[in-house]
């Protein structure tokens, strides 16, 4: 299990050094990154695959009415094609494809509130460390190192224990804690930047580190950021489900799609294939959704790979 | 160097010191307050008083902290009540199989990655490279239970001839007695490092590839395998180095996964149980112990790049 950061953060990528693209208009610059991504294929399966599990997720309850409140002990186990039920019951007689949209529901709005919260977090605080350099990013920076030190599943069920794990604590726990990875990759584009003439210029006027951080420095990491909140996305929604597989997901009758896996594998040795595979599947096509979009957005929108 | 060294053993202590400030905290915010956490619910108030009077619970937060401090400095983890052991003694039971477990998947997955990354470099945009990378992006999404559980259908179910759960064993020479009970949880955890590592590789020698050393020492003629295995692999391979180190805290969070789903009798699993019974004294101490765990390994990593790469001692800068 890893970060997606250490999928993307690899060596030649830090090293290149950006070429001056200030000259370029910064509407030609998103524009030309919109056609760049729309030419990667990849990335567009990324999106048509996130739409649609997204799509089926929250439309899907509007047209397919189902009960996932009361259990059903007359209709547990049964198979796909059961009249009613498409992909079959679970152990308490769950409609198993409401059942995978509601837990959708749960994996998708957990995984992009997490990601976005752990995001805005990371951005302000790497920002400002690099940004004010000297003791203050010294002290920001350990307390990342301390907090990376510490592996975040231990860290996500030390929480978990803690507190009960409902949807909106579960958001706040990965995002207090996912923000690291974010804050190091701003904070390396905040001290490429502070030396940059403009944002000296900017000083020598009387411009504040405020203003500096405000204007300059976040708009210009902007595109390293939203390509690591796509993977911070994948990383919340491979989380819940190592939570859930952990026996601290949310709790019944709120279902997540790690919760319905971890749950199917107690099925696994009674051949009750439908509860096991389709989570799975689920959970590796939103995650591989997100790295194809990531990977589109990274080589779209980050100016200085575009040669590569 | 000595600077070098200096500099890295100072952020070394300081994060280890914020780590034990980070599970002081923790201790704090238990519900019931660290006593209660102990002692369990069925404590009366006399005994959470007594505890808190003990422990020196009862004085300021400062003095608190570095009395916490001074018991870690002698060894002393606090006391698990629903284990009736030391947690000292638990995890010291459990931790050299969590090794175990961590360093063979990491040898296997290093044997395994570099090979393929060194492929995807030279075959770039070919095939080969598109299939490890789909590969590598597929093992990445598998949330690593689903993974390891797809192992135990195919070659314990369907093809029986691995054992599926891990070894029993309550010493490291009786779980390395029961070796075909390793294999399972060290490939399901190798894989998903594997991915992370190849694509590190691939990315590393491609950049090497491209430098002026290599592209002398083909027009003088030498044999493109000879530029590549010797040459450019030396080079490519000097960062692999640090990203062991910074691949520790996810190969423990992996660990911890394996372990629960393998039953493997190590600290992942330990600490999973201790979550599900609220045993507040293991689950801090796990955390601390694996924590100076990682803050060690990336240490060591970090010190080795150094020693074998000149650059970096002498550009003067860590992290």
């Amino acid at each position: 299990m890893t970060t997606s950061a250490d999928m993307t953060g690899t060596p030649g990528e830090r090293a290149e050094q950006p070429p001056d693209a200030d000259d370029a208009p910064v509407r030609g610059l998103w524009r030309q990154g919109v056609e760049v991504f729309c030419e990667d294929r990849l990335a567009l399966v990324g999106v048509a695959i996130f739409l649609l599990l997204a799509g089926v997720c929250f439309l899907g309850p509007l047209f397919y009415h189902t009960d996932q409140v009361h259990t059903d002990l007359a209709a547990v186990f049964l198979s796909p094609g059961a009249p009613g039920h498409p992909l079959g019951t679970d152990g308490v007689g769950y409609d198993q494809l409401g059942r995978l949209m509601l837990g959708g529901q749960t994996s998708i709005i957990v995984g992009l509130a997490a990601g976005v919260l752990a995001t805005a977090v990371g951005t302000v605080w790497g920002a400002v460390a690099g940004f004010v350099g000297g003791w203050v990013d010294a002290a920001m920076m350990r307390v990342v190192d301390a907090m990376m030190a510490i592996p975040s599943l231990f860290l996500f069920m030390l929480m978990a224990t803690i507190v009960t794990p409902t949807v909106p604590m579960l958001i706040l726990i990965i995002g207090a804690f996912a923000w690291l990875g974010p804050a190091r990759l701003v904070r390396g584009e905040a001290l490429t930047l502070r030396a940059r003439e403009y944002i000296q210029a900017m000083r020598s006027m009387g411009g504040t580190g405020g203003r500096a951080v405000r204007r300059h420095i976040v708009p210009n990491a902007i595109g390293t950021v939203i390509v690591n909140a796509t993977f911070q996305v994948a990383d919340a929604i491979l989380y819940v489900a190592y939570l859930s597989f952990l026996g601290l997901g949310v709790p019944p009758p709120a279902a997540n799609w790690g919760g319905m896996l971890a749950d199917g594998l107690a099925d696994t040795y009674s051949g009750h294939w439908w509860l096991l595979y389709p989570p799975g599947i689920a959970i590796i096509l939103i995650v591989l959704a997100c790295n194809f979009i990531g990977g589109g957005l990274r080589d779209a929108f980050e100016v200085r790979l575009r040669r590569r | 160097m000595v600077r070098y060294l200096t500099m890295r053993l100072g952020q070394a202590l300081i994060v280890v010191v914020l780590v034990t400030v980070i599970t002081f905290v923790i201790l704090h915010v238990l519900p019931g307050g660290a006593a209660r956490a102990t002692l369990g619910k069925d404590a009366t108030l006399d005994q959470l008083a007594a505890f808190n009077h003990d422990m020196g619970y009862d004085q300021s937060l400062v003095r608190q902290y570095f009395l916490y401090v001074g018991r870690l400095l002698h060894g002393d983890l606090g006391y698990s009540y629903q284990l009736n052991q030391s947690v000292t003694e638990a995890i010291g039971q459990r931790l050299p199989k969590t090794m175990l477990l961590s360093l063979l998947s990491t040898l296997l997955a290093v044997v395994v990655a570099i090979p393929l990354g060194v492929i995807q470099a030279v075959r770039r945009n070919r095939w080969p490279d598109y299939t490890i990378t789909s590969l590598s992006l597929l093992a990445y999404a598998t949330p690593i239970f689903f993974l390891g559980l797809m192992m135990i259908i195919l070659f314990s179910q369907v093809w029986p001839i691995l054992p599926a759960e891990a070894p029993q064993g309550f010493t490291l020479g009786e779980v390395l007695s029961d070796p075909a009970g390793l294999i399972l949880p060290t490939i399901t955890l190798a894989i998903v490092t594997i991915a992370v590592y190849s694509r590190y590789v691939r990315s590393s020698m491609i950049d090497n590839l491209n430098e002026n050393y290599v592209r002398t020492a083909r027009s003088k003629g030498m044999p493109e395998w000879r530029v590549v295995l010797v040459h450019t692999l030396r080079n490519g391979l000097f960062p692999v180095i640090t990203l062991l180190g910074m691949y520790l805290p996810a190969l423990f969070s992996g660990a911890l996964v394996v372990e629960s789903l393998f039953n493997f009798p190590g600290m992942g699993r330990l600490f999973w149980q201790s979550a599900l019974k609220r045993d507040f004294p293991i689950l801090l101490g796990v955390t601390l112990i694996i924590s100076v765990a990682t803050v060690l390994g990336t240490l060591v990593a970090d010190l080795l790049y150094a020693a074998v790469d000149p650059r970096v001692r002498l550009r003067g800068r860590a992290s």
